[in-house]
């Protein structure tokens, strides 16, 4: 059995919800099956569309690896970029994550 | 009584619809019929991640296993529709159950073509399109035996790379003169097939499959006259739209069921979306679309149409395909008599081609390039005309042109 930790999504409006997730799934996979609002992931995860950002709070920033260079350019066409924005279709879950909040856009369409 | 709605077809539309339908407000009760053991999945990791076995089952699954039932969607698996009859409204299942629907959604996809030629039924010879078809392929996919892959299309290529990878003996066979002919244009093809071959698969062109042969399972593929030895064999020519139960209702199909920007069928109680369906693109013409996007937006559209909102169907097609550490991402639908504009150096591994028609951005293949795609995206939704030299201009970011 795969060990399972906690991630909580906090909607724009301010709604959260914590799921538990598998280790090695994305964060973006967690929130497209549990139909958390606010994360759309079109393309499945492929990195090809650019609809699943993420803002992560600084305190969990440091335990993420680096924004490849695939991410950074689609990041750039995504909406309200900041600079804890991540696409979560690229973030792993691993035991270091357990706990992480991810904060949600209010729309993932420029 | 609120209204029921039943969906045949338990793939990424049927998954759609359902999502849609919900959040559009729709309150009665959902029955969704698919004929293969699993709830909806994704298929585009199967001839990739999944297929490289670095991708585990259960991501496959669009939605949660607990999400039907909370959606109050009946998920009726292991079943087909025998007959739809459309005076009772009813849809007849192969299980015998009789389902009676104010409204039904047809999204039934599309199945793999079959080659037909002498031992195209020996043991051995896959196709892919479902979890079993890859399940069955992996118990076999083993470095060091040799397949042969009938087809150069999305499907054929994306397992070529895989077996590349895992150090298989890989031979792609294709009948047209270049690679993905139907899909992308001849820089592209060429582009790939330097990049297959440097990888070791051996590409025969122009070269037809005529026969199988072998003992008990396929051991041989005769092909431009010629026999190769082959382990395993997988076939990739494309697929057909499951449109007879369409059919044999009395609805207008021409390879599809014809839905119109709605994705309503001719008669007020039906609906159809994804592969399974033809219609009326942005551009006018009549097209059949086999994609992801179109699933998800078509069965968007009819969602809408079926809760009372309908809006017109218009989304930019688009595409991907994972071979290697290439990306390759389309939009738009290209044509044969578009102006092709490359931007970039193909040798860098990193470059698109634009198709520009009377001037506008009509198409856009980007290989590793976002900007490109992402931007290019927009010029063919906005249909923006872009000057030649500007595109192929790389000192020219691709922002100052959206």
């Amino acid at each position: 059995m795969t060990a399972k930790y906690k991630v909580t999504y906090i909607e724009d409006s301010g709604k959260a919800h914590t799921i538990d997730l598998a280790e090695g799934w994305s964060l973006m996979e967690g929130a497209v099956k549990h139909l958390i609002p606010g994360i759309d992931a079109d393309c499945g995860g492929a990195c090809a569309c650019a609809t699943c950002q993420v803002y992560v709070a600084p305190e969990w920033n440091a335990k993420l690896p680096p924004r490849s260079d695939m991410e950074e350019t689609m990041l750039d066409f995504a909406p309200d970029v900041r600079p804890t924005s991540r696409l979560s279709c690229q973030l792993r879950m691993t035991a270091e994550l357990d706990g992480i909040v991810l904060n949600l856009p209010r729309t993932q369409h420029a | 009584m609120p209204e029921n709605i039943v969906i045949i077809g338990a793939g990424q539309a049927g998954a759609q619809a359902v999502q849609s339908l919900r959040a559009e407000g729709f309150t009665g009760p959902i029955t969704m019929v698919g004929d293969e053991a699993y709830a909806p999945y994704q298929r585009p990791p199967l001839s990739k991640a999944y297929l490289l076995g670095v991708f585990e089952r259960a991501r496959l699954f669009l939605k949660a296993d607990t999400y039907y039932a909370e959606a109050g969607c009946e998920l009726i698996l292991n079943t087909s529709a025998k007959a739809i009859h459309r005076a009772e409204r009813t849809v007849e299942l192969t299980d015998g159950r009789k389902l009676a629907y104010d409204k039904l959604l047809l999204t039934t996809g599309a199945r793999v073509r079959k080659l037909r030629c002498p031992g195209a039924d020996l043991p051995g010879i896959h196709y892919l399109k479902t979890i079993a078809d890859v399940d069955g392929l992996q118990a076999v996919f083993q470095a060091g035996k040799r397949i042969a892959i009938v087809g150069g299309g999305y499907i054929g290529l994306e397992v070529a790379a895989v077996g590349a990878k895992r150090g298989l003996d890989v031979t792609v066979f294709e009948a047209m003169d270049r690679l993905m002919a139907r899909a992308v244009s001849p820089q592209l093809s060429a582009f790939y097939a330097a990049e297959h071959e440097k990888a070791g698969v051996k590409l025969k062109l122009k070269t037809g499959v005529e026969a199988f042969e072998g003992d008990g399972k396929v051991q041989r593929i005769i092909a431009g006259g010629q026999s190769y030895e082959a382990d395993i064999v997988l076939v990739g020519i494309g697929v057909v739209p499951c449109d007879e139960l369409a059919v044999h209702a009395g609805l207008a199909s021409e390879d599809g069921i014809v839905v119109d920007q709605n994705a309503r069928t001719g008669d007020p109680h039906v609906w159809s979306a994804g592969d399974c369906t033809r219609h009326i693109g942005r551009e006018g013409h009549s097209i059949r679309l086999e994609c992801v996007q179109n699933a998800i937006d078509q069965a968007k559209h009819a969602a809408l149409a079926m809760v009372g909102k309908p809006k017109t169907y218009s989304e930019v097609p688009w595409f991907w395909s994972d071979q290697y550490d290439l990306k390759l991402q389309i939009a738009g639908l290209a044509r044969p008599t578009d102006r092709l504009v490359l931007r970039g150096d193909p040798a860098s591994r990193k470059f698109a081609v634009f198709h520009l028609r009377d001037g506008a951005v009509a198409a856009v293949e980007a290989v590793n390039a976002a900007p490109e795609y992402m931007i290019g995206k927009k010029l063919v939704a906005e249909g923006k005309t872009v000057a030649a030299e500007t595109l192929a201009d790389l000192s020219i970011p691709m922002k100052q042109m959206a």
